[in-house]
């Protein structure tokens, strides 16, 4: 599956872009994004599936897009 | 003719909808890079009384962004400036500024005047605060934020209950360490442009009926790549503990101190507790190559990587000051030596040495001879 990363999320991963197999949930995906890139686990952002938000530990279908989003706050 | 005949002639739009925007109030919170274009287009399009809160000055390094402004309103007030450059330009439309920043002291007084809030301050406090008060007053909330080349849009509070707001997207405010330093990160003045003008027209929209709005949903903007991304919010359950369900217990929140910005300090609480006590330290944290030097008071000079290995020599001071050139990385330098030193008051001094440089000609602060 695809996932979109954002503002200083894209930055800590070094891309925007990245292939990655299926995962089963938000909690194991995330597990994986902080081992793979410690510097997330200081950041907060929120998890859209298929360009819907999501809250909570929620179950992944197979072949999503997903988008890690972070908040800005600079005006 | 007249100055709306564009609008006017506008299919779809026309004389109902300029109507309603000409009976409609917009509060702009913060003339800085998104208020600037935002606020400009809304007077432009005629929205009959706009409010304007801001309590900040004006500075040189805002010109390449906040175009309102020009060289000569350096150190003028960002609300006042706004007030007058827009009521020459057009007399019939109400104006209104509060030279003063959003606080939660006044927030639910002014917001409850006007019929839609424009957030465009620049940092989380602010953002959480006005949410909070707008979900309480039942106000609908114009959002955007820039970090660096991307930005984000969105409308907040369209629909009483069902509507979701900030908190469903981001329940708690990030720590002051994993806050993006947006005034040390570099900026192209054309991305708050899009993004204020983007706002403005979410409101106008909005107002009017005119199109499909973002309520309920948040754009992601990207100038280098000119991609968009759009993504439909929902109720977070997760946020329900922390939006405070009435005016008592809104007062009760310190918006300032949860998102760990108590730990700054103003200059003159710096000279102040610097004199006659000589366990006060004041530390410049900057690299040696930067410039101007800290002159007039007394200081050490560790560099932030230094910090940790300072301990021996800090342990004799009660109170610590650290200071970079805008305040933002000793405000996270302050937080990490906090925690090393969970005794002690480690404090960042607000504004940094850009703040000292700028305020020392003034009579502003007082500085005591220092040996």
């Amino acid at each position: 599956m695809k996932i979109l990363a954002f503002g200083k999320i894209a930055e800590i991963i070094g891309q925007e872009e990245l292939q990655v197999d299926n995962f089963p949930n938000t909690e194991i995906l995330k597990g994986y994004l902080y081992q793979q890139f410690p510097d997330l686990q200081k950041m907060k952002f929120s998890i859209a599936i298929d360009k819907k938000l999501t809250s909570g530990d929620v179950s992944i279908p197979m072949d999503v897009e997903i988008a890690l989003l972070p908040p800005f706050s600079g005006g | 003719m007249n100055r709306f005949e564009r609008q006017h002639f506008l299919p779809g739009f026309g004389t109902t909808a300029q109507q309603k925007l000409q009976a409609s109030s917009i509060l702009i919170i913060g003339a800085g890079g998104l208020g600037c274009p935002a606020i400009q287009y809304l007077a432009a399009a005629g929205v009959g009384r706009i409010g304007i809160v801001d309590g900040d000055t004006v500075s040189i390094s805002n010109l390449n962004r906040q175009i309102l402004f020009g060289q000569d309103d350096i150190g003028k007030n960002k609300a006042i400036t706004t007030q007058s450059a827009l009521k020459k330009k057009y007399d019939d439309i109400a104006i209104e500024a509060y030279p003063n920043f959003i606080s939660k002291e006044n927030c639910l007084e002014i917001i409850k005047m006007y019929d839609i809030i424009l957030d465009g301050s620049d940092n989380f406090p602010t953002r959480y605060l006005v949410n909070d008060a707008c979900v309480l007053m039942k106000k609908p909330l114009v959002f955007g934020a820039i970090y660096q080349n991307e930005g984000q849009v969105a409308i907040f509070n369209t629909k009483d209950e069902q509507s979701v707001d900030y908190r469903d997207l981001y329940p708690t405010p990030p720590s002051a360490l994993e806050v993006p330093n947006c005034n040390e990160t570099g900026v192209l003045g054309v991305l708050p442009g899009i993004i204020g003008t983007l706002m403005a027209s979410e409101c106008i929209k909005f107002l009017t009926g005119y199109g499909e709005t973002l309520a309920d949903s948040i754009l992601f903007y990207n100038l280098l790549s000119n991609k968009t991304y759009q993504v439909k919010l929902s109720k977070n359950p997760q946020a329900e503990s922390y939006r405070p369900e009435n005016v008592s217990a809104f007062q009760d929140i310190d918006y300032r101190d949860f998102c760990g910005l108590d730990q700054e300090a103003e200059w003159n609480e710096v000279i102040n507790s610097l004199a006659n006590n000589d366990q006060v330290v004041l530390i410049d944290i900057r690299a040696k190559s930067e410039f101007p030097k800290l002159e007039d008071l007394t200081h050490l000079k560790i560099e932030m990587d230094a910090l940790e290995g300072s301990r021996q020599q800090l342990s004799k001071y009660q109170h610590i000051f650290l200071m970079c050139q805008t305040g933002k990385r000793s405000l996270k330098a302050s937080i990490f030596l906090q925690r090393i030193f969970p005794d002690k008051y480690v404090q960042s001094v607000k504004g940094g040495l850009n703040e000292w440089v700028e305020k020392r000609e003034s009579t502003k602060y007082n500085v005591p001879s220092t040996k």
